[in-house]
């Protein structure tokens, strides 16, 4: 899944550090909503329904692409054209919800995804549609390892920095290497899922 | 910013996900008729082993800041546990039994010890040491 990048102020860390909103890394009242989301999932995969599956994840992995692109190649190159404190409070502010909305939206794409396929067929080997639903798996395979391993991390120390007095710009710079050397392959990647989801649903 | 030497933990871990993910590829791919599990295996010891390889390198860095790291890293844990919980739930309400379902789980709890990991390692290493 893609981030925002924010790119860093110049400098060091000083006196001119860019002053920023107090904010909550994680923010705890979204966690009731992410727990009716997940009661909602396991719910649907235990009814084991058609609808409500298709339901997860068609929107969920809508929301998904829709996320992943928008962010990182609309609202990223947007703000890295913003001034230093308007970044960081976009950041601040939008980041944090990221934390929630994407590994939710990831979870119910995949869990009910799975079980969709095994109502369908379309995960049994013998479907005709077997081959585009293995390079699926490979797709979100390859997302799935940049998400977790490489940006989801970065994505909590760029904000932990963030709550610091004084953040180090050349900290988040590092971090925010990462979101913008792995822009490209996420795009590809959810660019390469649409094709093969709207193959399989075409038959 | 601290420079000092830290060992491959992203890297390391990088590698670890992917194999555990190759190995769940190679799993959902044959299913539902017979499935080998010679690759996964292999995939899923391989996995295991870089992440206690991570777990081992990290604990023998001096001066790493544990304390960020345990603060971070538990919650993350508790996270990643729950979606692993789902994702369980999803294959044993699907009938996976016997061997593939000890494979997957063990790959779930790898996953969901390794992303925490990865996490907190990545918060500590710029936290000074107060």
């Amino acid at each position: 899944m893609t981030d925002v990048a924010l790119p860093a102020a110049p400098g060091v860390a000083g006196d001119d550090a860019p002053a920023r909103p107090d904010f909550e890394i994680v923010p705890r009242r979204g966690l009731p909503v992410v727990g009716v989301v997940l009661a909602a999932l396991v719910a649907a995969i235990a009814a084991n329904e058609l609808w409500p599956l298709e339901f997860f994840h068609v929107v969920a992995g809508g929301l998904w692409t829709a996320f992943d692109l928008f962010l990182g190649f609309v609202l990223g190159p947007i703000m890295g054209r913003l001034a230093i404190p308007a970044r960081v409070e976009l950041t601040t502010r939008l980041m944090p919800k990221l934390l929630l909305i994407m590994p939710t939206l990831v979870t119910c794409t995949l869990a009910s995804g799975w079980q969709l396929g095994r109502i369908m067929g379309t995960v049994n080997a013998g479907h005709p549609d077997h081959g585009w639903i293995v390079a699926s798996y490979v797709v979100v395979g390859v997302m799935a390892v940049i998400a977790l391993a490489v940006l989801e991390p970065a994505n909590v120390a760029v904000l932990f920095e963030l709550k610091k007095r004084r953040p180090d710009p050349r900290i988040i710079e590092r971090l925010m290497k990462r979101f913008i050397y792995t822009a490209g392959i996420t795009g590809a990647m959810q660019v390469t899922t649409l094709v093969i989801m709207t193959k399989v649903a075409a038959g | 910013m601290s420079e000092r030497s830290l060992p491959p933990v992203t890297e390391l871990g990088v590698v670890s996900m992917a194999l555990i993910v190759a190995g769940g590829i190679s799993i959902a791919s044959s299913l539902p008729g017979e499935v080998s599990l010679g690759l996964p295996v292999v995939l899923l010891a391989a996995s295991a082993a870089l992440m206690v390889g991570n777990l081992v390198a990290l604990s023998r860095v001096r001066g790493f800041n544990w304390p960020a790291f345990f603060a971070v890293a538990r919650w993350a844990l508790l996270a990643y546990c729950v979606i692993a919980a789902i994702l369980e739930f999803v294959f044993v309400n699907d009938g996976t039994r016997g061997g593939v379902l000890v494979v997957l789980t063990l790959s779930l709890l790898v996953y969901a010890v390794h992303v925490p990991l990865l996490i907190g390692f990545t918060v500590a290493r710029y936290q000074p040491l107060d």
